[in-house]
């Protein structure tokens, strides 16, 4: 069936700002559809607030509205725009809960928009656990296969117990009915706990109702990716099996494609069930994901949940077999069927087949713990991974290996260290973080295959794969010298040269020397979706150390773009928003492009997106093994590390001094912004102030570098993204005790200590620089005051109150540029303290901002930056419009549209082990997921989109309540009046309460948490929050030491939704927006619009 | 650990360990792309005479139970893994791959660069290999001397190599509706399960059986079922018999083969064959699209579009393979015969085509 015709336009959903298990994968999917949907000629309108992402840059749709996806904003889009369809299923569950809200309420119907990709019945039906009941019921009534989890409604104690009997023995789970994020449920292992444990269920439950389940922790658990057209022609993409079995979410598990231990009879019936699955929710035409329980001692299965959308596994099925599900999703939602769409990879086969893997998959997830003291590491069902590595190899041994090294974290590659088993196969019952080393630790200790799979019920299959891990390993330490089979024998089982080198008591050069001699080198195989039966034409590749390598010569010469690896916080899809635009610049500009990169969540690892793409590790060694395999390709003309983050930055000397052309700012311009000693240097050579500062390896150091610049300080570990261990330390007390918590400091890892600025302004300054001439991209003013991260800090673009001193940011830009020697990017951060400008710090490479500054500008700063680096210079680029024929960032007109960005932040996803929310209060180490931008003519408005985008509308009436530190009191009593005036209610806590009515604003006084319920009863503010009394929450940490008081009134916060903010400037930027709110009608604008104003009006004003 | 070596008769080679029986076996060099299934491979005696490369790089992870073979030993003359499991996991397996092979006499060669030597065999097509492992590695040209002594492929008459000795009954489960006699040409043991529980008792003939033993069970269908080696040299006299006479005819992968050949196509050989069990075939009428099991190295030259003229009166190609063009199924319009070059049995593979039966059921019904 070809194209529907009757489609001209479509609305894009997208999934908003990058949080804990809805990221960057959603961009992936996102931009793929986009692309697909306008290659059909079709008019793609998109809807997303995260101006981090590709799918938001102006060429991917004709109307691009970087705004709230809320219901809302969505329908003023939608009567602006009259799109044809919506296409809900690519914007993750914020943009399917977008789509039927708007289908419910009638906005849909009233616009004459069809929903596309899926049907709101197949969406209930499939999110629904009752409905979805009934489809498995219905399933295995056509085929006999496939069930839920067998459970019991009880009322009674007494019907409990008949329940779990019936069940059929322990474990069983508890669930209360009708609570809210699983409170009161447990798991019972006998009858004592399930009398404990229902019992205190039973009175959580407001209809004393339990549901009663059998578990099914500890079984295997598998996912299928499958796809259906409107022809009824259903494929299977992809099979994935968790290597930790149930009880941990498949996002924070390790997994691996495609199924490892199944036979073919298990496989094709849990094909057969989720094909009937897919038909019996009615998906029309798209992706679904299904997941499944297997019993591994009968093989019974089970049926979990699925998601008719595309999702996190949908991307890595992906690029785990080259079979673009987002893009295949899309052309079937207009109308064609899979045979009509063509395998890209292939060119000569269709779409509708299933893909065959000739190379095992293997996807690890990347956590953050330590950005959240208190929080419990234990894996559950909730997802707490804030990133994921996938690696590919010719077996599994090799891909797991090569995926944990991918993750780029200390500790993170196995170690082979024989140490006592006391107490490992404990520690490794309880899934947590890298428990997959504390299992081979376990091996490596003397347990037996028998105990590992008991502790941990991972499939035997799997845990034999680590014991021959094990004993490979015990052959390179114990043979008498390296040789070529022995080390093809490790490298084809995924050892790293630093992991021989130790095995060997040698240093990771001596083993690559050696190794390289002995001509072992690995060899590049394709993705091609059918395990060679057809010519690949797409260069897909990953390494392995086999005997046939891939890679076709080449004539052009070719650039290497290093990716930024796994998501991180500090390091998320802004770093790849970089690499892709540098991709697409150089190959527009003639060179042929090289992406290396693991992160399967991303555009850069979409295998259309460079002209050729290694799916590999970013360590040196992986890196070093590219660049070698492209040499002898063809002329290399470079590799690029400026626009991966600290990742490829980190190697940018060790590959120069490996012979490596590296492009753009040199490496040892990029020691000088890093090495605190250095950097003094240079500001003091081009007459910079920067803060009073020194290097500090032990606390006496420390103290007296204190003592000389005085307290508060900043101090921070060198060399670190993100603020990791940064710290605002009031007093001396504070500052032993960061010092002796801090395990990573020593001679050659010193900390840094800063005189900390307060109540100075921070603004954060992009510019590019070629050697001549400095092309400042954008001036961003920090909204909170200085000493809260960048990265967690709102900002606006162009700056609201210091525009005076743009010309003074301008010259210490580019004093700053040419002394380091940048050609490309530097990111500059300045504290404006009184008349005194302090710099920072300078990075010279791609920061965070650089996609938020080319929306808000309309100029793409990354691929000038990527085109700089080669050798254009901004002259060139302004003279082919790549960049403004006059003027910059700096000097944008006053009619400007006004951008404020925002952080996400990820409070309330952890909880500590009594199941309590983490603080949210901001500091100086960085915590946020991802961003929002809310763009408008003012800033009131742009403001409060960004909050709404972000957290929640701002309200425009009710209670607020107010509680802030000593020192904000002043500042705060003009804007606790203007809450007044918009008629808001104030609450206070004693302190402050009166401080507002000595000054003649009434609020009143609430109890304090500590003081617990008065004697009538009278609530604490915690528990009106909690009762839903409180609209809008105002509470700033109280500096030194008295950071805990406002923790419960934040979680509160946090655990109600109600806006928090925890800054005085904050709360006078929230009234701005709250005066534009009550003011008028808050209209929409497509970036392509607020471009043509900015350039219609621009070049009047400008030059 | 034995070494192994496997020498194409091109004259590439490939180093690698021994895996199952340690020794010298020849045939010829196909390749497979299933992820599932080796047990239903192994064990399919189409494969007799074939070296079968597992794209697959983990082969054995689940054992070898005693459900899931296709026939009562395994017929594969050779078998190339490159990751053979160490140690078997599911709660269905009772034995290893490698005792399985080694008790059979297998002979197999693991640890080679697998996707190198299928990109290979694409490239040059299906042909005779060697694989040497112990004391069976002399020197290199010795070893290719004897590849290239071994018979080819094209010409081959195999099916009373694999077919039943004698006859025996495949009950139906439940009342017995229809009554099939059904050639074993190499016929694999999931195919009469299928006709089983669809009330079909399946009267299973060897290879060899005449019209005469055929007609003398008077049955109400015939079926021709899969096997090895090369269909112009097979027998067409019960195709004729049955065709002339108005039986209704079911025919799979070999069978089909021969039901072309009755109706006057040629069979030609595949350059590389399909094998795996993703194949995407088109039904022509409804445009429907199943995934569906392969495993064929010859295939029917017929036309794609409009019916032919036969002397059994019109066919068309009900079935093409979208990854190719290739003729994958055959109707005759006016007399109840279909054919499918694909298994819709599966066994290994996916149970898209099994409604297949129910047509040949159907057209039993219809008598």
């Amino acid at each position: 069936m070809p194209k529907r015709t009757d489609i001209r336009s479509v609305l894009v959903v997208g999934s908003g700002p990058i949080v804990i298990g809805q990221a960057a994968e959603f961009d992936y999917s996102g931009t793929q559809a986009c692309r697909v949907l306008k290659a059909e000629g079709l008019r793609v309108i998109l809807v997303n607030s995260n101006p981090a992402t590709i799918m938001t840059d102006p060429e991917m749709a004709d109307a691009t509205y970087v705004e709230p996806g809320t219901p809302e904003f969505v329908e003023k889009i939608i009567a602006r725009e009259r799109p044809d369809a919506l296409l809900p299923t690519m914007g993750g569950q914020t943009g399917l809960n977008t789509a039927i809200t708007l289908h419910e309420t009638g906005v849909l119907e009233k616009y004459g928009v069809e929903l596309i990709g899926a049907d709101a019945a197949a969406i209930r039906k499939g999110e629904n656990r009752e409905q979805f009941k009934e489809v498995v019921e219905a399933v295995r009534a056509k085929i006999g296969h496939g069930e839920s989890a067998r459970s019991v409604i009880c009322r009674s104690m007494a019907e409990v117990m008949a329940g779990a009997a019936r069940l059929g023995g322990y474990p069983v789970v508890v669930r209360p009915s009708f609570t809210m994020g699983g409170a009161g449920s447990g798991v019972a292992h006998d009858e004592e706990e399930l009398r404990r444990i229902a019992g205190v269920a039973l009175t959580f439950s407001p209809t004393t109702e339990v549901l009663i389940e059998e578990s099914i922790l500890g079984w295997k658990e598998y996912e299928l990716e499958l796809m259906r057209d409107r022809n009824d022609n259903v494929v299977v993409v992809c099979s994935i099996e968790n290597l930790d079995p149930m009880g941990v979410h498949t996002g924070d598990s390790i997994t691996v494609a495609p199924a490892m231990t199944l036979t073919d009879r298990e496989y094709q019936i849990m094909r057969d069930i989720g094909i009937a699955v897919i038909r019996e929710v009615g998906v029309d035409t798209g992706g679904c994901n299904i997941q499944f329980a297997v019993d591994p001692a009968t093989g019974r299965i089970i049926v979990i949940e699925m998601n008719p959308r595309v999702s996190r596994s949908s991307a890595l099925a992906s690029k785990a077999t080259g079979f673009p599900i987002a893009k295949i999703a899309a052309r079937l939602a207009i109308g064609y069927t899979l045979d009509e769409i063509p395998n890209d990879i292939t060119g000569q086969t269709p779409a509708s087949f299933e893909p065959a893997l000739d190379y095992v998959v293997v996807k690890v997830p990347r956590f953050a713990f330590e950005k959240f003291p208190g929080a419990d590491p234990t894996l559950t069902t909730t997802m707490k991974s804030v990133g994921e590595a996938m690696a590919i190899g010719r077996n599994f041994p090799e891909a797991l290996q090569k995926a944990l090294r991918s993750l780029e974290r200390k500790d993170s590659q196995f170690s082979f260290t024989r140490g006592p088993l006391d107490g490992l196969l404990d520690a490794v019952r309880r899934p947590t973080e890298g428990r997959i080393t504390a299992v081979m630790r376990a091996v490596r200790a003397g347990a037996s295959r028998e105990e590992i799979v008991e502790a941990t019920r991972i499939d035997p299959w799997f845990v034999d794969q680590i014991f021959l891990i094990s004993e490979i390993a015990d052959e390179v330490a114990d043979a008498p010298a390296l040789d070529a089979a022995l080390l093809t024998h490790a490298k084809r089982h995924g050892f790293s040269d630093a992991q021989i080198a130790a095995l060997r008591g040698l240093g990771e050069p001596d083993v690559r020397r050696i190794r390289h001699e002995l001509g072992v080198r690995p060899v590049y195989k394709t993705v091609d979706t059918c395990a060679a039966e057809f010519a690949a034409r797409t260069p897909y590749f990953y390494s392995s150390y086999d005997e046939e390598s891939e890679v076709a010569p080449r004539d052009r010469p070719a650039v290497i773009i290093l990716g930024s690896g796994p998501n991180r916080i500090g390091q998320g899809v802004e770093f790849d928003y970089s690499c892709v635009h540098a991709s697409f610049a150089l190959h527009d500009a003639g060179y042929e492009t090289v992406m290396v990169n693991c992160n399967p969540e991303t555009v850069s690892t979409d295998y259309d997106t460079s002209d050729r793409l290694y799916f590999e590790p970013l360590t040196l060694e992986d890196v070093l093994e590219v660049v070698h395999a492209e040499e002898r390709a063809g002329p290399v003309a470079g590799v690029l590390v400026q626009l991966g983050g600290q990742t490829p930055l980190g190697l940018a000397q060790a590959l120069k001094d490996g012979g490596v052309p590296v492009a753009g700012t040199p490496p040892e311009a990029i020691h000088l912004a890093e090495d605190r000693g250095a950097f003094g240097r240079v500001l003091a050579r081009a007459g910079l102030p920067g803060t009073e500062h020194g290097t500090a390896t032990s606390f006496p150091e420390a103290k007296a570098i204190a003592d000389e610049v005085g307290y508060p300080i900043l101090v921070r570990p060198s060399y670190v993204l993100g603020g990791r261990g940064m710290e605002i330390v009031y007093d001396e007390a504070r500052l032993a005790s960061y010092i002796g918590e801090s395990t990573e400091i020593g001679p050659d890892r010193p900390v840094l200590v800063d005189r900390f600025l307060d109540d100075a302004i921070e603004v954060d300054v992009d510019a590019l620089y070629d050697g001549v001439e400095l092309y400042l991209g954008g001036v961003m003013e920090h909204i909170e005051e200085a000493g809260i991260h960048s990265g967690d800090s709102a900002c606006v673009l162009p700056p609201m109150t210091i525009s005076g001193e743009i010309e003074r940011l301008r010259a210490s830009t580019e004093a700053i540029a040419r002394e380091i020697g940048v050609r490309g990017l530097i990111n500059i951060q300045f504290a404006l303290a009184g008349s005194v400008l302090y710099v920072l710090e300078a990075n010279p490479r791609a920061s965070r901002t650089v996609p938020f500054v080319s929306k808000a500008t309309a100029v793409p700063l990354a691929k000038a930056a990527a085109r700089i680096s080669l050798g254009a210079t901004i002259a060139d680029l302004r003279a082919e419009g790549l960049l403004r024929p006059r003027g910059d960032g700096g000097t944008l007109p006053l009619t400007a549209p006004i951008s404020v960005k925002e952080a996400v932040l990820p409070w309330t996803r952890f909880r500590d082990a009594s199941g309590r929310g983490t603080d949210t209060a901001l500091g100086p180490e960085m915590r946020s997921t991802g961003e929002v931008m809310g763009i408008d003519a003012g800033f009131g408005v742009a403001y409060a989109k960004s909050q709404n985008a972000a957290y929640g509308a701002l309200p425009t009436k009710g209670t607020v309540f107010i509680s802030v530190a000593d020192r904000y009191k002043r500042a705060m009593v003009f804007l606790a009046g203007a809450l007044a005036d918009h008629g808001f209610t104030l609450l206070a806590t004693e302190g402050t309460a009166g401080v507002l009515r000595r000054n003649g604003v009434e609020a009143a006084v609430v109890r304090k948490h500590r003081d617990g319920p008065g004697p009538d009863g009278e609530p604490t503010i915690v528990g009106l929050i909690h009762e839903g009394e409180v609209d809008l929450v105002v509470n700033t940490p109280y500096g030194a030491g008295g950071r805990m008081d406002g923790y419960e009134i934040r979680t509160a916060a946090v655990a109600r939704g109600v806006p928090c903010l925890t800054t005085v400037q904050a709360l006078a930027a929230a009234i701005q927006g709250i005066d534009a709110l009550t003011c008028g009608e808050v209209g929409v604008r497509s970036l392509q619009e607020h471009a043509r104003l900015l350039t219609s009006f621009g070049e009047d004003v400008l030059g | 650990m034995t070494a192994a070596v496997l020498v194409l008769e091109d004259g590439r080679v490939f180093r690698g360990r021994a895996f199952g029986a340690v020794g010298e076996t020849f045939g010829e060099a196909v390749f497979s792309t299933g992820m599932t299934g080796y047990q239903e491979i192994l064990t399919d005696p189409s494969y007799h005479r074939q070296v079968v490369v597992m794209t697959s790089p983990h082969v054995g992870n689940t054992g070898m139970n005693d459900e899931d073979p296709e026939s009562g030993r395994i017929w594969v003359a050779g078998y190339v893994v490159r990751d053979p499991a160490r140690v078997p996991s599911s709660w269905r397996s009772r034995r290893s791959l490698d005792e399985d092979l080694t008790a059979q006499g297998v002979v197999g060669i693991s640890g080679v660069d697998t996707r190198a030597l299928t990109r290979h065999l694409r490239e040059r097509g299906a042909m005779r290999v060697g694989v040497f492992s112990g004391p069976a590695i002399t020197d290199a040209a010795a070893m290719l001397g004897r590849v290239r002594a071994a018979p080819e492929m094209l010409g081959a008459d195999l099916a009373r190599e694999v077919s039943t000795a004698a006859p025996y009954v495949v009950p139906a489960l439940g009342h017995p509706r229809f009554r099939v006699a059904a050639v074993d040409l190499g016929l694999k043991s999931m195919t009469p399960r299928r006709m089983a529980e669809r009330g079909v008792e399946v009267h299973v003939l060897p290879s060899t059986a005449t019209v005469e033993e055929v007609y003398a069970l008077e049955p109400d269908g015939v079926f021709l079922s899969n096997g090895p080696g090369d269909p112009d040299t097979a027998d067409l006299s019960v195709v004729h018999a049955a065709l002339r006479r108005g039986t209704p005819l079911f025919g799979i992968c070999f069978g089909h083969e021969l039901l072309g050949r009755a109706l006057g196509f040629a069979t030609y050989k595949l350059k590389y064959g399909h094998r795996g069990i993703n194949q995407p075939v088109q039904d022509r009428i409804t445009r429907k699209v199943e995934i569906t099991a392969h495993n064929h190295g010859f295939a029917v030259d017929a036309p794609l579009d409009g019916a032919t003229a036969t002397p059994y009166g019109r066919v068309e190609v009900s079935h093409v393979c979208l990854n190719d063009g290739v003729v994958e199924g055959l109707v005759l319009l006016d007399r109840p015969a279909l054919s499918v070059q694909y298994h819709p049995e599966a066994a290994a593979g996916p149970h898209d085509a099994g409604h297949l039966f129910d047509h040949f059921v159907a057209m039993m019904g219809r008598r």
